[in-house]
C-alpha cells in the first residue's frame, strides 16, 4: 500500500488519543472490595405524606389517564384493563424498560420526575435501591389484609406485594428416569454423579441468575458460600449469559446437553401450557428444597400527578379480577389468599414450603461485593 | 457571484444545514450530554478510567474489532471481486442475501448461530471442538454480520474501475501478486477504508453478539455500560466507559475519513465496464470458491433459523406461522403479526425523518465549506458508535418537559431509529450530489447543455434513486434496530425484534417456534427490502 494514505496528519490526530488513553489507563489498582458493609438502610432520606384511603375514596377519576411502568416480562390477558376503566373511569396506558434491573435503573435515574404514574415489577432483589433512592410515595391498599404479612417488606408501605415467585433448579426427568436418581438438593450438585450436568445463569447480567447466587449465600451463609461455588466449578457447571440461553440452549426445555438448569418453581406449568409436541404431564420436575424466594411489588412513584387515580389502579392490581389473571402470564403466585388460581396451573405447580431467603437490606448491602467474588471464582 | 448573492448563497445553506444540526443536537447530543453530566456529577469518573480492569476492556473491545474486521476482509473481498467483475446468474439475489444478517437484530443471528453449533456439534457437547463461548464464535459471529458491508461497499466501488488499467499492467509482465498491490489496491483505497471503518465501528459497539455468543467471560466496553447502568445502577462507571467509547469512536471516525478522502485524492477514472460473462469452467469454479465462504457463513445460520421456524413437533409444518396471527397466551399483549404492523409503521416513519434530514445534511455536507461539511459529516456518523442504553437513557432524562416532553411519546421510537439510519442515507446521498455537481459543470462547459436542462434530465433521476436507496436503508435498518427501540417502545406496540425478544424470554417450545417464525418472516422482509435498493440503485452508484 502507498505510504502516503498514512500521511502525518492522520498520525497527528491518533497519537495523542492512544497517549491520553494509555496516560489515564493503567495507572491504579482495581479498588479492593469493601470487607463487610452493615446492611444498607433501605428508607428513603424523606418519607413523603401517604395518599389517604378517604381522599382516594372521594376523588372523582373519571377522564384520568394512568402510566403503568414494568419490565419486559410483564404480561397479562387483552382487555384486562377494561372493567377497571369502566367501575373509575381511568384509562391504563403501558410502558416498559427492558428487564429488572434496567426498570429499577430507569426509575432511579427519573426518581421524582417520573416516566409513569405507577410501578411494577420491583423484587425483592433491587427493592432496597428502589426505596432508598426515594422512588415511592407511601399508600396501603384495604386488599392488604388478604395478604399473608410475610410478603411485605417495607414497613413505610411504599411499595405493595402483588405475585411472588420461586428460583429453583430444575431436571430433565427423561435424564434422571430411575427413582432416586434426580437431584433433591443443593448439595448434590457438587457431586461426582452430577458432573457437568448443571448449567446456571451468570449473577451479573441474569435475575435468576443472582436469585440461585443469593440461595447459596442463604444456605452456606457469608463463610461457606465461595466454598461452594468452588466445588461446582471443579465439578463442571457452565454459566450462560442468560436464562433463554441457559434454559433454551443448553438445558433445551430438558433434552439438551445440560440436565439440571436454574429456572423458576412453575416451569413445569409453563412446560404443559406451551408444550409442543402436546402432552399433559411436565417433562421437567423441580428441586423444591433449593429454591430462592422473590416477591414483586408495585408501587406509586413519587412526583405523579394523580396519585388517588394511581392508588385506585394499586387497588386493582391486589384484586381477585388481576390476581387471578396472574399465574398463567407471568407464571408467578398471586399473594392475595382469595384469588383462585387455575386448575393447570394448581395441577402442576411446585409447593415450595421452606424457601431460602434473604432481606432486602442484606441483598444491596452484598450484592455488588458478592458478584464480583463470584465472578473471581466462577468465570475467571 | 456578487457579494449580495453570496450572502444570500449562505444563508441558504445556513438555513439547510441548521436541520440536521438542530436534530442531531436536539436528539443525540442534549440526551448523551445529560446522562453523562448525570454520572459525572454522581462520582469520579476519572477514577474508573484509570482503573488497571478498564485499559484491560478498552484493550479487548479494540483487539476483537480490529480481529473480527480482518476476518471480514478476508471473507468478504474475494466475493466483492465476483459481484463486481463477474456477470454471475443471479448476482442481485446474491447481494441482497448477503445484507440480511446486517439488518437483522443481533438477537435472531445470535440465536440462529447457537442453533448452528448446537447442529454442527460445535457448543462442547460431546467432547467435541468448542466454538460457543469463546472469542472465535464472536469473531465468527462478527464476520456474519458485516460480510455484506464490504461486498457492497467495495464490490461497489470495484464495479466502477476500468479494468482494463489491470489488464495492461498484466500484459506488461507484472505478476498477478505485483497487480494486486500495486494496482487494485490504491486504487480500491478509498472504498477500502471506508468499509474497514464501518465495520470496525459495528464491532467495537457491537452487543448481542458478544452477550449471546460469546457468553460471560468476555465483557467489552458496550456490555460494561449495559451492566453497570442497568443492573448496578452505577451512573458513574458506566458515564466513565460511555467516555471513553465515545472518544475512541470520535477519533477513529476522524482518522478513517481522513485516510478515506487522502486516498480519493488520488483520483480514479469512473468507467464502468460491465462484468463479464463466465466463459470457462476454470472462471466458473474460481468464481464459485470466490463466493462461498461469504456465502457459506451468511446461508447456513440464515438455514438453520429457517429450519428451526419449521420444526413443530416431532417434524416440520407451518403451525409457527399460523400462530403468529393469534393473540392468545402467548404473553405478547398483541398477535406477533401486529408486530410486524408496527415495525412497518415505525420504520416508514423513521424512513421518512432519516430521508428529510439526511437529504439535507447531504446537500450542507456536498455544497457547505469544506470543513463544516466534514465536521457534519463525521458528527451524523457517531450515533452509529454510541451504545444504545447511554441513548435510551440519556433520552429519558432529557426530553422530559416541553417543548420536547416525548418520554411517553410514540415518535421517540422512529426518532432513535432515525439517528441510526441518516448515515447510510448520507453515505449514498453524498456521492450521488457531488457526481451531479461534477457533471453540471461538465455540460454546461462542454455540450453547451444549459445547467438547468442536465439538471432536469440528468441530475435529478440520479438523485431521487439515491435517496429512494437511501430511504430502503434506513427502512430496513429501523425495522432490525433492538437496542434503542427497546429502551423506548411501549409494551402494547412492541416492533418485531422486541416481540421475539419477548417470545424467547419465556419458557415453552411452542413460543420459541413462532420467535423463529417472526425472524424468518424479518428476514424476508429485510430480503425485499432490499432486493427493492438494488432494483432502484443507479448502475454506477457509490457507496451502499
Amino acid at each position: 500500500m502507498n505510504p502516503s494514505l498514512f500521511s502525518r496528519r492522520s498520525w497527528s490526530v491518533l497519537v495523542p488519543v492512544v497517549a491520553v488513553g494509555a496516560l489515564l489507563s493503567g495507572c491504579t489498582s482495581d479498588p479492593e472490595p469493601v470487607a463487610s458493609p452493615r446492611p444498607a438502610a433501605c428508607r428513603p432520606s424523606e418519607v413523603p405524606k401517604a395518599i389517604s384511603t378517604a381522599a382516594v375514596r372521594k376523588a372523582d377519576t373519571s377522564g384520568t389517564t394512568i402510566k403503568l411502568v414494568t419490565h419486559d416480562s410483564f404480561a397479562v390477558s387483552d382487555g384486562i384493563f377494561d372493567q377497571f376503566t369502566k367501575d373509575t373511569g381511568i384509562t391504563v396506558k403501558l410502558l416498559s424498560s427492558g428487564d429488572a434491573g434496567t426498570l429499577v435503573s430507569q426509575s432511579v435515574l427519573t426518581a421524582g420526575k417520573p416516566v409513569a404514574d405507577v410501578l411494577f415489577g420491583i423484587d425483592t432483589t433491587f427493592l432496597c435501591r428502589g426505596t432508598k433512592a426515594g422512588l415511592f410515595t407511601p399508600y396501603t391498599p384495604a386488599a392488604l389484609k388478604q395478604v399473608p404479612d410475610v410478603y411485605e417488606q417495607d414497613r413505610d408501605h411504599l411499595v405493595t406485594p402483588i405475585d411472588v415467585g420461586d428460583v429453583c433448579l430444575n431436571y430433565s426427568k427423561a435424564a434422571f428416569s430411575k427413582p432416586g436418581a434426580a437431584p433433591a438438593s443443593l448439595d448434590d450438585l457438587t457431586k461426582k454423579a452430577f458432573a457437568n450436568d448443571f448449567v446456571t445463569e451468570n449473577p451479573e447480567t441474569s435475575s435468576p441468575g443472582f436469585a440461585f447466587l443469593l440461595a447459596t449465600i442463604a444456605k452456606y451463609g457469608e463463610d461457606g458460600w465461595q466454598d461452594y461455588w468452588k466445588q461446582l466449578r471443579s465439578n463442571g457447571v457452565k454459566v450462560d449469559a442468560g436464562w433463554e440461553e441457559a434454559y433454551e440452549g443448553s438445558f433445551a426445555f430438558g433434552s439438551g446437553e445440560r440436565s439440571i438448569v436454574t429456572s423458576y418453581a412453575t416451569s413445569p406449568v409453563a412446560d404443559v401450557v406451551y408444550s409442543d409436541p402436546v402432552r399433559t404431564v411436565p417433562a421437567i420436575g423441580v428441586v423444591a428444597d433449593a429454591c430462592f424466594r422473590q416477591v414483586e411489588f408495585a408501587g406509586v412513584l413519587r412526583g405523579t400527578d394523580h396519585p388517588e387515580a394511581a392508588a385506585k389502579l394499586l387497588d386493582f392490581l391486589l384484586s381477585p379480577r388481576f390476581q387471578e389473571d396472574i399465574p398463567l402470564n407471568m407464571f408467578v403466585e398471586p399473594v392475595n389468599d382469595q384469588a383462585k388460581v387455575p386448575a393447570v396451573f394448581q395441577a402442576n405447580r411446585t409447593v415450595v414450603d421452606r424457601p431460602l431467603t434473604l432481606s432486602p437490606a442484606e441483598i444491596e448491602g452484598g450484592r455488588d461485593r458478592w458478584t464480583e467474588t463470584w465472578t473471581d471464582i466462577v468465570l475467571r | 457571484m456578487t457579494r449580495r448573492a453570496r450572502t444570500r448563497r449562505a444563508l441558504a445553506w445556513l438555513v439547510v444545514g441548521a436541520v440536521p444540526v438542530l436534530f442531531l443536537a436536539a436528539f443525540f447530543a442534549y440526551p448523551i450530554g445529560s446522562i453523562l453530566g448525570r454520572g459525572i456529577s454522581d462520582g469520579s469518573v476519572l477514577d474508573v478510567i484509570r482503573r488497571r480492569s478498564t485499559g484491560r476492556l478498552l484493550w479487548f473491545t479494540l483487539w476483537q474489532a480490529a480481529a473480527s474486521t480482518a476476518l471480514t476482509f478476508l471473507a468478504g473481498l474475494p466475493a466483492a471481486w465476483v459481484v463486481a467483475r463477474v456477470s454471475v446468474p443471479g448476482r442481485r439475489l446474491l447481494r441482497a442475501l448477503l445484507i440480511v444478517p446486517f439488518v437483522l437484530p443481533t438477537l435472531v443471528v445470535g440465536a440462529a448461530l447457537q442453533a448452528t453449533f448446537e447442529r454442527f456439534g460445535l457448543d462442547g457437547s460431546g467432547g467435541g471442538l468448542r466454538m460457543q463461548g469463546t472469542v472465535w464464535a464472536i469473531l465468527l459471529a462478527h464476520v456474519v454480520f458485516n460480510v455484506a458491508v464490504v461486498v457492497r461497499i467495495v464490490g461497489g466501488y470495484w464495479a466502477l474501475l476500468d479494468p482494463r488499467v489491470e489488464e495492461a499492467a498484466r500484459v506488461l509482465g507484472a505478476s498477478r501478486w505485483r497487480v494486486a498491490r500495486e494496482v487494485v489496491v490504491p486504487r480500491l483505497a478509498p472504498a477500502l477504508w471506508g468499509a474497514a471503518g464501518i465495520v470496525f465501528l459495528f464491532c467495537f459497539t457491537s452487543f448481542g453478539v458478544i452477550l449471546t455468543v460469546g457468553g460471560p467471560t468476555h465483557p467489552t466496553v458496550e456490555t460494561e455500560i449495559w451492566r453497570h447502568a442497568t443492573q448496578r445502577t452505577d451512573f458513574t462507571t458506566a458515564a466513565a466507559l460511555a467516555i471513553l467509547q465515545l472518544l475512541t469512536v470520535v477519533a477513529l471516525v476522524g482518522v478513517v475519513n481522513r485516510l478515506e478522502r487522502h486516498a480519493a485524492v488520488r483520483g480514479v477514472a469512473r468507467r464502468p465496464v460491465p462484468a463479464r460473462a463466465v466463459r470457462s469452467v476454470r472462471q466458473a469454479l474460481g468464481a464459485t470458491a470466490a463466493v462461498a465462504p461469504a456465502l457459506v457463513l451468511v446461508v447456513v445460520p440464515l438455514g438453520v433459523l429457517v429450519e428451526r421456524s419449521l420444526a413443530v413437533g416431532g417434524g416440520h409444518g407451518f403451525g409457527n406461522y399460523r400462530a403468529l396471527g393469534t393473540a392468545e397466551t402467548n404473553g405478547l399483549f398483541v398477535s406477533p403479526l401486529q408486530a410486524v404492523g408496527n415495525s412497518l409503521a415505525y420504520a416508514a416513519v423513521a424512513a421518512a425523518l432519516a430521508v428529510v434530514v439526511g437529504g439535507l445534511a447531504s446537500a450542507a455536507i456536498v455544497h457547505a465549506g469544506r470543513r463544516s461539511g466534514r465536521t457534519m459529516d463525521l458528527a451524523l456518523m457517531i450515533p452509529l458508535g454510541t451504545s444504545a442504553v447511554t441513548l435510551g437513557f440519556g433520552m429519558l432524562i432529557a426530553l422530559d418537559s416541553p417543548p420536547l416532553d416525548l418520554r411517553a411519546s410514540r415518535v421517540i421510537v422512529p426518532i432513535a431509529q432515525a439517528l441510526v439510519g441518516i448515515p447510510f442515507v448520507v453515505r449514498s446521498m453524498v456521492p450521488a450530489l457531488r457526481a451531479v455537481d461534477a457533471h453540471q459543470r461538465e455540460a454546461a462547459a462542454v455540450l453547451g447543455a444549459s445547467p438547468a436542462r442536465a439538471h432536469r434530465e440528468v441530475d435529478l433521476p440520479i438523485v431521487a434513486r439515491s435517496l429512494l436507496v437511501g430511504a430502503a436503508f434506513a427502512f430496513a435498518i429501523s425495522l432490525g434496530e433492538f437496542g434503542a427501540t427497546s429502551f423506548l417502545t411501549r409494551p402494547d406496540a412492541p416492533t418485531v425484534p422486541v416481540a421475539m425478544f419477548r417470545l424467547l424470554g419465556q419458557p415453552g417450545a411452542a413460543l420459541r417456534g413462532q420467535a423463529m417464525a417472526l425472524g424468518t418472516l424479518l428476514a424476508a422482509l429485510t430480503a425485499v427490502s432490499v432486493l427493492i435498493i438494488e432494483r432502484l440503485r443507479p448502475k454506477d452508484a457509490l457507496g451502499w
